[in-house]
């Protein structure tokens, strides 16, 4: 049990929470700010991880991730600051995936070299969309050209690019969609992230939705049918999915990802960032201040965190199956029996199976390519 | 002891929001019963819900000390009685018990479905009445049409009515007034042996059983032994006293008064009202007329929401049904939802009542199946019994035919909705016994099936009308139909809580409506779902409820965990409301809400 978490790895997670803009549909932790003193960001995260490493000493890191906000706009110098007090603090795995997060804009295009020199191997790029109209609605501030611009940068500085799009956009057709798809796949990335637009609460999107002005959005069905499109349209092109909306070359998959999903341990740093450590025999949920300003200053008197929870068996276990039937490869059912002292429920995977959504072979349970669409319905089902 | 001469006893008879209890309230003010500190709005009704919904469901009464301008004191005494049709026995009763009513009608709105019902109750109890405009201050009073509308469709004088508002006190003296001078005063023997009505009875927390009674003849005394002519059953009155409205003891009441006694009764259920009290040696011989008892004409399954509160439900039903003679139970077993309970009502409202003091008092979440009515099933070995519940319907095979019970439905309507009630009556197999105008307002008599309105009759009727008709109806009897019992199976399993008696006529329209309704009502499962209303083994409707195709959250990472995990504990929260079935999850409103008709 206290070994669980070496089956998933171990991972960094650093969140920078700034963005020049808002976009309508996201719900992350990011803020719109006008002067950002990096220098004391670059101290506060130091601080943070060196807080973080004290507790895990001896560990080996397999992956380290900047998230937003939009961590582009983060110094050359801030990285490289970062980076060089983690490779003081843990030692790195040889084949260390360090990713971070990038908008395909023509400022943040170039420092991609400069990241590339403090140690960043990896890229992911925010496209969302390949028309710009959409863009604009979309709420991003850079264009289709300078996306494609930053593509041919980043493939010259980074070993790995990888970029997002988002679809089932208002008033988008499955058609429509399809085309866009094959030509993202026609520039020939390792990796792509394919979300279907969420409509969050607390959103611009969501407050539209709500007033019931937000129109055009597919239908089930429709989005239902866009889905399975895409599953065949990047499989025929070498990118299968590994995860319900990630897809990749075989070995290029994001092994940052793979902690979260194969539920390994990582740590949580920046404001809002969320960690899963194991400390002595227990597995904690770790918090940290959401607002940057709170965080910072936390951070500087000693710790940026705000809350640390233990996990019980039960919840390691639910989070372990919710997280890893996301992936192609399953969950490993003999790990789940661990976690949570407890069968799997036999009959409902047998109904489930009937049905053809999931399969349950030796040790391993999967969903099935018809069963990925519905996971949650899935969990209901397994866990409620 | 009062003179007889000196006492009134009145009630007030008025359609809902036409200001009785705001009269009740003035009246109890001005008179300074109760002081000016202690007043609140609705001052004798007591329970919450009387309170909310603005109507009145126990009896109450309230003794009131008036000098008149004769210069006589007189001691008035209001009782307060139920207006609403579930409880027409009971107001029955409260109107035996005293001489007098006041007719309240408001002037801006006139003569409404409910204050006929009442007036006739309160005519036949040979009442002098006092009829009384309210509302005379507003803009749209109208009080010499009002007034002109009562002697036409009520058939009283209504030349001298008072007129008054309730509201800010005009006309307040001219009612008091008027109960003296114009209601008669009661009538009774000091000498002969005791006679009182049991009016009505509750539970007190502190007092245990509390009895409302009314002397007709002889005294009653505090220690006097009294038998209750209908149980037999002996108490010795523990104490006497009257209601001003708080409880004042008081040594004997004698005949034409009204008071209380409290007697170490346990259960209200014990005490029968209509029933007449005596002293257990040298009684009366024979029991005030008129006694009936209770008789719950509408059934419904009451099961908790949460199969664990099983025992807790039956708990709440038995305390309940202790301070509720009128409402009966038994348990159920329903292979949908389990175990609950089978109860019987006196109408709609009194369900909706005890329902809701369930649900508020003893905190239990309920799920409700669709009313049902007693049909009288006659076999073909020429026996006959009483059918509760359709899931117990027998094979028809052996059934030679089925009566339901009808009503006499009065209607009255503004005429611009005229046409849509009687399309309603109409739809609902009503047969039009009468149909005459008043001014603007028609009012309509139909016969009806009590089947097609004990469910959502009365919201149609709102809804096709905007609101502006009233509604009352009597049981008249019972009539053979052509009924059958319509089940429906989702996933191919029958679910009995959705099984209902439906005209054969009707079965497809009913039977498609149910369906299409579920489809809406049942959420994605993670197969297709049919839904099926049967009639026997035939399938008369069917519906298809298909897969859920799309559920998944597209960004779930490291961050997301934890909400993702509560989000599913929640789910699993949630999942308690549903009712498994077969593998169906079938949320519980669905039970209620799959009957409701939008025609």
């Amino acid at each position: 049990m206290p070994e669980d978490w070496k089956n998933g790895g171990f991972g960094l997670y650093i969140h920078w929470p700034f963005c020049q803009s808002k976009c309508p549909y996201c719900d992350f932790n990011s803020h719109v700010a006008a002067d950002i003193d990096q220098t004391r960001w670059i101290r506060a995260y130091c601080s943070e991880i060196r807080r973080s490493a004290a507790e895990t000493p001896g560990r080996v890191l397999n992956s380290i991730f900047f998230g937003g906000g939009t961590p582009s706009l983060m110094a050359v110098d801030t990285v490289s600051a970062i980076l060089s007090e983690v490779r003081d603090c843990w030692t790195f795995a040889n084949d260390i995936e360090i990713t971070l997060e990038a908008n395909p804009g023509s400022v943040e295009a170039q420092r991609f070299a400069g990241y590339a020199k403090a140690g960043v191997n990896r890229i992911s790029m925010g496209f969302q969309a390949l028309n710009d109209p959409d863009l604009k609605r979309l709420g991003r501030l850079h264009t289709v050209s300078e996306s494609l611009k930053a593509l041919e940068i980043a493939r010259g500085a980074f070993d790995r690019v990888s970029f997002d799009l988002i679809y089932a956009r208002q008033d988008q057709s499955v058609e429509d969609w399809k085309r866009e798809l094959k030509q993202a796949l026609s520039f020939d990335p390792d990796h792509l992230s394919l979300y279907q637009l969420t409509i969050e609460d607390g959103t611009a999107f969501g407050d539209r939705y709500n007033a019931g002005k937000l129109k055009g959005l597919p239908e089930e069905d429709a989005s239902a049918e866009m889905y399975f499109a895409t599953q065949d349209i990047c499989e025929n092109a070498g990118l299968p999915a590994y995860e319900v909306s990630n897809h990749a070359q075989n070995g290029q998959q994001s092994r940052h990802n793979l902690i979260y999903w194969r539920y390994g341990d990582y740590l949580g740093i920046g404001p809002g960032a969320h960690g899963r450590v194991t400390l002595g025999k227990a597995r904690f949920a770790t918090e940290t201040h959401l607002s940057p300003a709170l965080w910072l200053a936390a951070a500087e008197r000693g710790t940026g965190e705000t809350r640390r929870s233990t996990l019980s068996r039960e919840d390691q276990a639910v989070e372990y199956l919710m997280m890893s039937l996301r992936l192609s490869e399953g969950s490993e059912i003999g790990r789940y029996q661990s976690l949570s002292g407890q069968d799997l429920p036999e009959q409902k995977i047998r109904d489930l199976d009937k049905l053809g959504l999931v399969k349950a072979d030796g040790n391993r349970l999967r969903c099935t390519a018809k069963g990925r669409p519905v996971l949650n319905g899935i969990l209901r089902e397994l866990l409620t | 002891m009062t003179d007889l001469s000196k006492i009134r006893n009145f009630s007030i008879v008025a359609h809902i929001d036409h200001g009785k209890s705001t009269l009740a309230d003035r009246l109890i003010q001005m008179t300074g019963t109760v002081a000016e500190r202690d007043m609140k709005q609705q001052l004798l009704d007591s329970m919450d819900i009387e309170r909310e919904r603005g109507i009145t469901i126990k009896a109450n009464s309230v003794r009131i000390e008036y000098p008149a301008k004769d210069g006589e004191t007189y001691i008035l005494n209001l009782i307060d009685t139920p207006g609403h049709v579930d409880f027409a026995y009971e107001v029955s009763r409260s109107m035996k018990a005293v001489e007098g009513s006041l007719l309240v009608v408001d002037a801006t709105q006139g003569v409404e479905a409910q204050t006929l019902a009442n007036v006739y109750q309160a005519i036949d109890a040979d009442h002098e009445i006092v009829p009384v405009l309210n509302k005379i201050d507003l803009p749209a009073a109208e009080p010499e049409r009002v007034a002109e509308q009562i002697e036409d469709v009520i058939g009283i004088d209504a030349s001298d009515a008072v007129e008054i508002s309730a509201k800010t006190g005009i006309g307040i003296p001219d009612v008091l007034e008027a109960i003296v001078t114009r209601l008669p005063s009661p009538e009774g023997n000091r000498d002969a042996p005791l006679k009182a009505m049991l009016v009505d009875s509750w539970y007190d927390p502190y007092l245990g059983v509390v009895v409302m009674i009314r002397v007709m003849d002889g005294v009653i005394k505090k220690g006097d032994r009294i038998k209750m002519m209908q149980t037999g059953a002996v108490y010795p009155v523990d104490r006497l006293a009257v209601l001003k409205p708080e409880m004042q003891n008081i040594a004997e009441l004698g005949p034409g008064e009204i008071g209380v006694l409290t007697a170490s009764i346990k259960q209200v259920r014990d005490t029968r009202v209509g029933d007449t009290i005596t002293h257990d040696k040298k009684g009366c011989e024979t029991a005030l007329p008129g006694f009936k008892p209770a008789q719950p004409v509408v059934f419904c399954g009451l099961f908790p929401v949460d199969s664990a509160e099983f025992e807790d439900l039956r708990d709440a039903i038995e305390k309940l049904a202790l301070n509720d003679a009128s409402f009966s139970y038994e348990m159920e077993t329903s292979a949908a939802l389990g175990f609950g309970f089978r109860c019987g009502f006196l109408g709609l409202l009194h369900l909706e009542v005890i329902r809701d003091r369930l649900e508020r008092e003893y905190g239990i979440e309920l799920i409700t199946t669709a009313p049902s009515v007693i049909y009288h099933i006659y076999m073909k070995d020429g026996s006959m019994f009483e059918l509760h519940n359709p899931a117990d319907m027998p094979d028809l095979s052996k059934v030679d035919h089925l009566e339901e019970p009808r009503i006499k439905a009065t209607i009255m309507v503004p005429d611009e909705y005229l046409g849509d009630v009687l399309k309603l009556c109409q739809d609902r197999r009503g047969i039009q016994l009468d149909l005459t105008y008043a001014g603007t307002r028609a009012m309509v008599v139909y016969d009806l099936p009590l089947n097609e309105v004990v469910f959502d009759f009365y919201d149609r009727l709102k809804s096709v009308t905007k609101g502006y008709a009233s509604f009352d109806y009597q049981m008249i009897g019972y009539s053979e139909d052509q009924l059958v019992k319509m089940s429906i199976l989702v996933n191919d399993e029958p679910v009995d809580a959705l099984s209902t008696m439906v005209h054969r006529a009707r079965a497809e329209m009913r039977g498609r409506a149910m369906v299409e309704k579920l489809k809406t009502l049942i959420p994605r499962h993670m197969f297709k779902i049919p839904i099926q209303a049967a009639i026997g083994g035939k399938v008369i409707a069917r519906e298809t409820l298909s897969a859920m195709r799309k559920d998944v959250t597209a960004k779930c990472y490291g961050g997301d965990a934890t909400r993702k995990r509560k989000l599913l504990d929640k789910q699993k929260a949630g999942k308690k409301k549903m009712r498994q079935f077969g593998k169906v999850d079938i949320p519980q409103e669905a039970f209620i809400s799959a009957l409701k008709m939008d025609d």
